[in-house]
């Protein structure tokens, strides 16, 4: 084998002093840095493997171990930063395509961190959430204009009748992740925490384990382009259906499931044989525009009778506005666009890092079209792509989100240390692998009630803003601009996201 | 910024009455009730609705314009006559008043609509465009009111001293209300004052509407333009839209703009559950937030409303055919000494006051609602 001329990432630094060779490390590293020496009762540690997990870290019972950037420097340079020479060097050696895993890393301008939130003073009184009511209770699907009543002798008859919607106790929903990029037990866990927080978790392109068809109520099945899973009980045990066009992560290409992951039980619920790459095909090969669009709408409305909303699920691309307002006037109940820090199990750094738009302009020019053209009713939107906090999910629902689709947030709630390898298949965390000895690792029974702890701290913290706002319902919010203010943003952008400047008054 | 936009964060004085019997009451009775509540306004706008007092002239939107000057009356002019056949129009009586200063050009228009001027033949919406682009494109000019058979009459300054200078001891009227404003940041524009009014629908209101960035961008999807630069006309664009356009009850409109809570739906039987979870669902942005007690006044009676939490007062008393609504009993027992009931409506139950038969044959807001009604009985 030649030199590696690609440096490890990481130092791994041991204290000898506290080690006390007891070879935890040694057990629970997937990438085999740490070996365990008999000759000197030693463990010493090989950093070249090392993905920066923390595992080791973590579980080491005397905090022996410290994980730390590479230190090396080298020759400063503003345009060949060491990641671009290290990529190079990693490519000149594989001939491949550089892969990564989770969202957009890249310090792009994040416009949550630039909007700021309105709370009340004296002329209106804030509102206390642990002392009066405050409803996050959010319901999605197509909406009509109006409503008609027929008067009775006792009152009024309602005469209008709702297409299917979702109901959501709080505007979060756990995001496509298919059993197969993740773990039976984390998926257990989405399930689990999506049917006690009172919302849904989405199967992602990978098909649904008949284990959970129990949790069909929280359910959102995903129909994708390589139509991995999709059989008639699939459709009819979830909720909601969701077509797959895109995804922020990889905008413009399909779905990627190494081989690696692909297991006896992943291959039964995909319906594809075991140990093959799953690679969905970028365009669905039965939607070439719009009105094919229309037809697998209409096609998953029939085969379930009406009776679950279709949503389509777009990446925020460059004419995302237009293309929403088409999926609705196609038949969608539900808009999901995923912005460019949206994660995934797997994509090429190249289109992860530059293809897409931030969510925050997407919602904001996708609801100002939509009501532009009067369709806005007509469809809820879901917003995903890189939420990091309660604060950005009250941000996007005040630009015009009815709800917001988390992923990285929920995998960092079960452990999840976004060291970006999760394509390896060889996740320390037990999260995104199909190794029976590291998926063991995951306590699914701890890992639903994490995220819903996580759930739970980000509806009191919505609370709390919503009643500082003044306001004790959550479609109060609801594309209420007037409660955002922008700093250090252009012109251009304020109008984008039809805010105005940090200091304009009403 | 290119828009002055004064967001009406104040507290407030607000009263309403009315006579279900339609008995006309004078001006002088409104006034006495706001001047027990000058405490509650600090001077910066005052102003009345009063229905029934053009009884002469019922059959013609009553323009009442304030117009800053005279180029923008000469606009105004040209605008109405190129849409309406004006039957007499007149300044606006006022009485000279040194606690009132700097009036615009009040005028009054009574109008007939040409026939070709109505869209689709729907006369009321064709008047709702001519107020939107009046106000929104004739500098300087602004509609106070253009109800058939009533008016606004309002100002800068106390609402005793606004009630005075209009004259309003000569009007008779069988509904008034009125309001003394409190707001924190004015720009002294008359047209600012409150009631806020659309064809014969008027609103008054005491508070700040938290909602107001959602609610605006749901009326513009319905071509409702808020121009007033204050956020009390989405509730009178609101109510024009349910219950006129949408033809909803006016019980019903009052639970959709302050919803029931879902625990008290999820608590109602099933057929009320699905219509208020409907309803919700459906008008989830036509829900108003924040503290507010509002008057809706409408050619047929009037509403009191407070936000779901009751965070501005609201108190309402009855005396034989008479229903009183005001921020404080002082205001009421101030001209009706011994209500025979007086209570605390409850946080967004509305208080619904109706005349027993209709005193405006066709009223606006209600003629599409009776047709409606009748289709269904038959």
């Amino acid at each position: 084998m030649t030199l590696s001329l690609y440096p490890s990432e990481f130092r791994i630094a041991r204290d000898m002093d506290r080690c006390i060779a007891c070879q935890v490390c040694v057990r629970q590293c997937a990438n085999d840095c740490h070996v365990y020496d008999v000759d000197d009762d030693c463990v010493i540690s090989d950093e070249r493997y090392c993905v920066g997990c923390h595992r080791c870290a973590t579980l080491c019972p005397t905090n022996a171990i410290t994980i730390m950037q590479n230190p090396n420097h080298y020759k400063s340079n503003a345009n060949w930063t060491a990641q671009t020479i290290k990529n190079i060097y990693k490519q000149a050696e594989s001939g491949g395509v550089l892969l990564t895993g989770m969202g957009c890393d890249r310090p792009l301008p994040s416009y949550f961190d630039r909007m700021l939130l309105n709370a009340s003073q004296v002329t209106n009184p804030s509102i206390d959430p642990l002392r009066e009511p405050m409803e996050l209770r959010t319901f999605l699907g197509s909406k009509p204009e109006r409503v008609t009543l027929a008067r009775t002798n006792e009152g009024y008859d309602l005469t209008t009748q709702l297409s299917p919607q979702l109901m959501l106790e709080t505007p979060i929903l756990f995001s496509a992740m298919s059993y197969g990029s993740i773990s039976y037990n984390a998926c257990l866990a989405l399930a689990t925490a999506a049917q006690k927080a009172g919302t849904f978790y989405n199967t992602g392109e990978g098909g649904l384990h008949k284990d959970f068809y129990r949790f069909g109520g929280n359910t959102i099945a995903q129909v994708a382009s390589g139509r991995f899973g999709v059989h008639a009980e699939y459709l009819d045990v979830a909720a909601a259906i969701e077509i797959k066009i895109g995804q922020g992560a990889k905008p413009g290409i399909g779905g990627h499931l190494p081989g690696e992951k692909v297991s006896e039980e992943i291959s039964k619920t995909r319906m594809i044989p075991a140990g093959t790459d799953a690679l969905s095909p970028a365009p669905h090969h039965d939607i070439y525009s719009i009105e094919d669009l229309r037809q697998l709408i209409f096609a998953l409305k029939e085969a379930t009778g009406y009776r679950k909303p279709v949503s389509v699920k777009i990446a925020a691309v460059h004419n995302v506005a237009p293309i929403a307002s088409g999926i609705i006037r196609a038949g969608a109940d539900i808009v999901a666009i995923d912005g460019l820090r949206g994660g995934t199990g797997a994509a090429p750094t190249m289109i992860r890092d530059h293809v897409g738009l931030p969510i925050e302009l997407a919602i904001a020019a996708v609801d100002q079209r939509l009501r532009e053209e009067g369709i806005r009713h007509r469809a809820s939107i879901i917003a995903g792509g890189g939420f990091r906090n309660s604060a950005d999910i009250v941000k996007a629902i005040a630009l015009g989100a009815d709800a917001v689709y988390i992923a990285t947030s929920a995998l960092v709630a079960m452990g999840c240390h976004l060291c970006q390898k999760c394509y390896t298949g060889k996740c320390n965390w037990g999260i995104a692998t199909q190794d029976p000895y590291l998926t063991k690792r995951l306590n699914p029974n701890i890992a639903q009630r994490r995220l819903v702890n996580l759930l739970r701290g980000w509806s009191l913290e919505i609370k709390e803003m919503l009643g500082g706002m003044g306001i004790n319902a959550i479609e109060s919010l609801r594309g209420n601009r007037e409660h955002l203010r922008g700093v250090g943003m252009t012109q251009s952008e304020l109008d984008i996201l039809g805010i105005k400047a940090a200091g304009e008054a009403w | 910024m290119g828009q002055l936009y004064e967001k009406d964060m104040s507290g407030c004085g607000i009263v309403g009455f009315m006579s279900e019997n339609g008995k006309v009451i004078p001006g002088d009775r409104v006034i006495t009730a706001m001047a027990s509540m000058h405490e509650r306004g600090n001077g910066l706008g005052g102003g009345f609705a009063a229905y029934g007092i053009y009884p002469e002239r019922a059959d013609f939107y009553a323009f009442h314009m304030l117009l800053d000057h005279p180029k923008a009356k000469t606009e105004t002019e040209a605008y109405l006559k190129s849409r309406c056949s004006i039957e007499m129009d007149e300044p606006i009586p006022t009485r000279r008043n040194e606690l009132v200063s700097d009036p615009p050009i009040l005028w009054r228009y009574f109008l007939r609509l040409k026939p070709e001027s109505a869209q689709d033949g729907d006369e009321e919406d064709a008047i709702v465009q001519m107020v939107m682009e009046i106000n929104a494109k004739i500098e300087g000019a602004f509609v106070a009111s253009c109800g058939k058979n009533m008016g606004v009459f309002k100002g800068v300054g106390y609402p005793e001293d606004i009630g005075a200078y209009y004259r309003l001891d000569e009007y008779q009227a069988y509904i008034w209300t009125g309001h003394g404003r409190f707001p924190t940041n004015s720009q002294g524009w008359w047209g600012g004052a409150h009631p806020f009014s659309l064809l014969d629908w008027s609103v008054i209101h005491n508070g700040e509407i938290s909602s107001y960035g959602i609610n605006k961008r749901y009326l513009e999807h319905f071509g409702y333009q808020c121009t007033c630069f204050t956020d009390t006309e989405v509730l009178a664009y609101m109510f024009d839209l349910l219950i006129r356009r949408h033809r909803l009850p006016i019980e019903i409109a009052a639970k959709i703009v302050c919803a029931h809570f879902w625990d008290e739906i999820e608590r109602m039987d099933e057929k009320q559950r699905e219509m208020f979870r409907t309803l919700r669902t459906v008008y989830a942005s036509a829900l108003v937030n924040g503290p507010f007690a509002v008057v809706i006044g409408h050619a047929n009676g009037i509403v009191g409303l407070s936000d779901r939490m009751k965070l501005r007062p609201l108190i309402a008393a009855r005396d034989g055919d008479m229903l009183y609504i005001a921020s404080e009993d002082s205001a009421i027992r101030e001209i009706c000494p011994k209500p025979a009931q007086i209570w605390m409506p409850r946080a967004g139950e509305p208080v619904i006051g109706l005349l027993k038969s209709p005193q405006v044959e066709t009223p606006a807001s209600m003629r599409r609602l009776e047709l409606f009604q009748m289709q269904l009985s038959n």
